[in-house]
């Protein structure tokens, strides 16, 4: 049955702008300016969904962010539906959808409900006890788990919408618009500071604007009317940006935090289109002023989570803001004089105010005056032990308390109601101060943490930094304000102020009932169903540090982060460990304070922006001839060209015999250059490669390995001396950046001696490398004029040439053990000279070849890639590549741990090649080899790093790494895989022409 | 996210600089010399301490100049940055 519980008009909602919303499947309305939350209260809709573990009824409890209980599915019907949304700040829109989350089949009838009747047999630490054992029964627990406990569910398809990222830098950042914020924000606007100021809501003026406290008056007038004008005086001010709908996730070192814009939520679906939906601000502010508010407590009792039962301020945001009654008979329950202010809002309103329970024994405030010529009855030490209602809170059953709070006594009375507002005072918002990790410290007589300290960068004003009271805020505002901007005067000082002061205080965390704890559910974290009885238990079973007992109950580790709870929870700990609340500290608040999407993270970063990608000045050439493409590093690299529907495999050993039998050609261009330059270039090498270098003659190339201190294979590649002192050093694709870093961090740090300066030219050459025995005479016709006779030209050296008046630079040079050529252009002509070697080609029937031939041929001559078959842990002797190590020079990276006992060991895996017993059975490169079948444990002597079918060989091939393999020639070992054992032999590392007959070919 | 003032540049983003580990650790002049244990102590061993700890920050994405950084590691507070090769501040 619905039910209008609208009980005035709000200057905040648009009565005149009726709204139609789906939630659970039913059709509601509600006005312009509504939340789900207050929309769905006006319909007299109070459950909303499911506890997580206990599967009991929930209704909402707040009016805000620090939600715990209505936390539902946006859209749920369509594939880009979005979870844990919280109705208390979802403004509605036409046509908005919205379902309970955690309940199955239906938020009236849970199966999942059961468990609540089965509590006993889900205490603390339920999950890890349980499901742990026995281990095969994992997958079945897992689903039974799943099944009952989901958290809403995820979209299935791509988000369509469109996020945004911005920087923003300010002088400051004034983080909450309540009546701190804005004044913080104004005066430091009207001083010169670039200001920008932020508030998660849609409104400015924070609680001020519904409280409408009688008491609280500035210059003589509300509160509220007169914030009202500083409110619109704000459009005026220069320097002031003003963001709504902008809660901030996160606070980071150095001022620098990350707000979440909302710009499209709240809108009809036509006004959503094609418009950025939220915007992630990435902000660097010199100053930050925290105005975060304060988040009130509730109590922790029986049975204190029926829905109905509410935060004692939300029933007053309900009634006040947007005009909706949450009960028709409603009590409070407190232990403040806050609830009065709220109970005599709604009295005011004409909603009926059954009782005020309130655990302290007395308060001479002036609003208890006004409750009682109200005639709503005051039940003081009294406290509800118990509450009655399955999916309505129907009642609630109250006792006198013991004198010490430990106990009740006397009489039960039972009181009817259907909703109940509870106060249990405030905590100021922390979260954000802590994240930048500053400290807090507490206070002992107020039972609050607050910021410890003001800095220069950072102050925490108003209820945030733990001052309650109008007078209190507004006066150490101006102090603070002045302190912090180092200005003389604020615009507000010597307005005139009166309020009430609160003079009682008792706090109880956890208040008694008439029933042991062990029959009770007092919830401390509603969301994932923690109740105080949870954290006793865990403190008896031995948990001592807080971070252990959240972890272990659960508790704070909801969407919410336990907003609500985590102060009694802390309480109820050191209430019974019999310590005091400042020793034990509080739990970490971590980022974000409110979930964010992934959209708004990755911002525009998706698609083919998520990554930058390098192409080669061929790469157009690459697409026009069907090549497929392989990632390496940010590089999109030729892997291999198919014809017609030659399968890569097919297309693999076409290549591979093409290029040894005629001609191929490969776009080397992704290798990286460094140009080295300055008299000390030789030495330079010297240094940085195992191999000597001040003999090499200009005109000539040499092999050089890298190491890195540790004496592991870092990086290889060919270097030229192209003069004196010039050289031009190749490195591998990947390896590129990392090589030039390194180089630049000894020649600053450890050498900054040399004369020596380093440039990269990786992107300022295209390379095309001419490979096969037909490749001189393919040279030959683009460069009649150069003599490539071995004696002009030898294997290993390097000419400056002109094509078509265009200077390139040849290396004749050969990572396939072929004769060949690399033919290095400027990169705006790299397309033409490709082009032109392929037209020469042509009568050889050359043939482009990707990566993955490449590979092949170079495994067939046994040369490493850095990286396949290294992976820093082999050096040159492992790799048996002991004769590029000098033995005459004194020092070079990496040098001396070669001489290291560790890396002395004979019996090092070593890098030696495989054939298998059956040529055509390809090994699976990672596979493991073991020496024997029938051992259990079997040591594992190593893995294959390359493998391939050979077609100039006929048979498979392989390198691998083995133990000792150096001594393993010709020894039988095994490859066991999943269904086989393939016999291998281990060989020589070089399979083809050893004798490198056909580099000069 | 740290706000680094580079000695060459100025004040930066963390995102455009890389940390290179503990400063003021020099490479051995006659590495041949050394004990396999004091060539692993150059090699291995690196302080992580709380409280101020020296250490080396690459301006990568700016200069590609290094330089030395005082940080305390357990708040984050950058107390010095320093060139290479300039001695450590001593407060
Ligand atoms: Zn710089």
């Amino acid at each position: 049955m619905t039910q209008n519980l609208r009980v005035k008009s709000s200057e905040f909602i648009d009565e005149t702008n009726r709204i139609s919303f789906k939630f659970d499947g039913k059709t509601y309305y509600g006005f312009k300016g509504d939340t789900l939350a207050s929309a769905l209260i006006a319909n007299n809709v109070h459950l909303v969904g499911r506890s997580f573990k206990y599967h009991r009824p929930r209704g909402i409890m707040t009016s805000g962010s620090e939600e715990p209980n209505a936390i539902v599915q946006v859209n749920p019907n369509s594939n880009i539906t979005e979870p844990n949304a919280r109705a208390t700040e979802i403004e509605i829109y036409e046509g908005l959808e919205a379902s309970s989350q955690n309940c199955w089949p239906s938020v009236n009838f849970d199966i999942g409900g059961i468990n609540n009747f089965l509590a006993p047999l889900f205490p603390a630490g339920f999950y890890y006890k349980t499901f742990m054992w026995p281990k095969s029964f994992w997958e079945k627990y897992e689903f039974f788990i799943r099944h009952s406990a989901g958290l809403g569910k995820s979209p299935n398809t791509r988000d369509p919408d469109i996020y945004d990222h911005r920087n923003i830098h300010c002088d400051v950042l004034v983080v909450g618009a309540g009546i701190s914020g804005i004044l913080a924000a104004k005066n430091a606007a009207k001083n010169n500071f670039k200001t920008l100021l932020l508030d998660e809501k849609n409104e400015l003026g924070g609680s001020t604007i519904f409280e409408a406290n009688e008491d609280n008056k500035i210059n003589h007038n509300s509160a509220f009317e007169w914030l009202k004008k500083e409110i619109n005086e704000l459009k005026n001010i220069k320097n002031l940006e003003i963001k709504t709908r902008t809660s901030v996730a996160a606070y980071h070192q150095y001022n620098y935090l990350l707000a979440r814009e909302n710009l499209t939520d709240h809108l009809v679906k036509k006004d959503k289109k094609n418009k950025i939906r939220q915007r992630l601000l990435k902000i660097r502010a010199k100053k930050v002023i925290l105005a975060t508010g304060a988040l009130e407590r509730p109590l922790i009792f029986n049975n204190n989570d029926r829905p109905g039962i509410m935060l004692s301020s939300a029933i007053k945001k309900y009634s006040n803001f947007y005009g909706v009654a949450c009960g028709t008979k409603n009590i409070f329950f407190t232990n403040n004089d806050s609830a009065y202010e709220s109970a005599l809002s709604l009295h005011n309103k004409g909603i009926k105010v059954e009782a005020i329970i309130d655990i302290r024994e007395y308060s001479d405030a002036k609003i208890i005056k006004k409750i009682n010529d109200a005639g709503i009855k005051i039940y003081w030490a009294h406290t509800i032990v118990d509450t009655k209602g399955y999916k309505r809170l129907s009642g609630v059953s109250i006792m006198k308390l013991s004198n010490d709070g430990t106990s009740v006594t006397g009489n039960k009375i039972s009181i009817s109601c259907d909703c109940l507002g509870i106060a249990g005072g405030w905590t100021p918002a922390v979260h954000l101060y802590t994240q930048s990790g500053s400290k807090l410290t507490f206070d002992e007589e107020r039972k609050i943490f607050f910021p410890k300290t003001d800095t220069k960068e950072q102050i925490s004003v108003g209820s945030c930094g733990g001052d309650f009271e109008l007078d209190e805020i507004i006066t150490n505002l101006n102090y603070k304000l002045k302190n912090f901007l180092n200005i003389n005067k604020t615009d507000f000082e010597g307005i005139t102020l009166e309020n009430d002061h609160e003079t009682s205080k008792r706090n109880i965390w956890l208040l008694p009932s008439d029933q042991t704890i062990g029959k009770t559910k007092p919830f401390v974290d509603y969301q994932n169903d923690a109740t105080a009885k949870d954290i006793k238990l865990a403190l008896r079973e031995g948990f001592r540090s807080i971070e252990h007992v959240k972890r272990y109950t659960t508790t704070g580790m909801g969407t919410d982060q336990g907003k609500l709870g985590n102060m009694h929870a802390l309480g109820i700990i050191a209430d019974t460990a019999g310590v005091k609340m400042g020793e034990l500290g509080t739990t970490t608040f971590r980022p974000p304070y409110t979930p964010l999407t992934f959209g708004t993270i990755v911002g525009r970063n998706v698609g083919e922006f998520f990554d930058t990608f390098r192409r080669t000045p061929m790469n157009d050439w690459h697409i026009k001839n069907k090549a497929e493409f392989e990632n390496v590093g940010q590089w999109k690299r030729s892997w291999y060209y198919p014809k017609e529907d030659e399968t890569m495999h097919q297309a693999v050993q076409r290549e591979s015999k093409a290029a040894r039998q005629s001609a191929g050609i490969l776009d080397a261009s992704t290798l990286g250059k460094i140009d080295i330059q300055g008299s000390d270039a030789s030495e330079f090498l010297n240094r940085v490669y195992t191999n000597a270098w001040s003999k090499l003659a200009i005109g000539k190339c040499r092999y050089g390995l890298m190491l890195n201190e540790d004496g592991m294979v870092y990086d290889d590649g060919v270097t030229t001396r192209l003069g004196e002192n010039h050289y031009i050093m190749t490195t591998t694709t990947g390896g590129a950046a990392n090589v030039l870093g390194k180089l630049e961090d000894y020649l600053q740090t450890e050498w900054p001696e040399l004369d020596v300066y380093l440039t990269s030219v990786t992107d300022h050459f295209a390379t095309a490398s001419l490979c096969g025995p037909n490749s001189k005479k393919i040279l030959n016709k683009i460069i009649p004029d150069l003599d490539l006779s071995d004696d002009n030209f030898p294997h290993m050296s390097f000419k400056e040439v002109l094509i078509d008046r265009i200077k390139c630079r040849i290396m004749r040079i050969s990572f396939t053990g072929e004769l060949s050529y690399e033919i290095n252009t400027p990169a705006s002509y790299g397309e033409a000279i490709w082009q032109k070697c392929i037209e020469a080609g042509k009568e050889f029937n050359i043939t482009p070849y990707g990566t993955e031939t490449m590979h092949l041929l170079r495994a067939e001559k046994g040369f490493i890639i850095v990286g396949q078959d290294t992976d820093g842990t082999m050096t040159p002797i492992d790799l048996q590549m002991g004769w590029i190590v000098s033995k005459k020079k004194y020092d070079f990276i990496g040098k001396r741990s070669l001489y290291r006992s560790d890396t002395m060991k004979e019996d090092r895996k070593q890098l030696v090649g495989l054939l298998t017993e059956d040529p055509n059975i390809v090994l699976e490169e990672g596979a493991q080899i073991v020496s024997e079948l029938n051992q259990k444990p079997v040591e594992m002597l190593g893995h294959v790093t390359s493998s391939y079918f050979s077609p100039n060989l006929n048979k498979s091939i392989a390198l691998a790494v083995v133990k000792d393999g150096k001594n393993m020639m010709g020894r039988k070992l095994f490859v066991p895989m999943e269904n086989k054992n393939i016999s291998v032999t281990v060989a020589n590392t070089v399979f083809y022409d050893e004798k490198n007959e056909r580099l000069n070919a | 996210m740290f706000l680094i003032n580079c000695p060459y540049c100025g004040e930066r983003d963390q995102q455009e600089f890389k940390a290179g580990g503990e400063a003021h650790i020099e490479r051995p002049k006659q590495p041949t010399e050394l004990s396999d244990d004091e060539w692993a102590e150059y090699l291995f061993m690196r302080k992580n301490i709380k409280g101020v700890q020296f250490e080396r920050w690459n301006h990568a994405h700016g200069c590609r100049k290094w330089f030395n950084m005082a940080r305390d590691t357990s708040n984050d507070e950058i107390k010095a940055i320093y060139k290479i090769g300039e001695k450590p501040p001593t407060q």
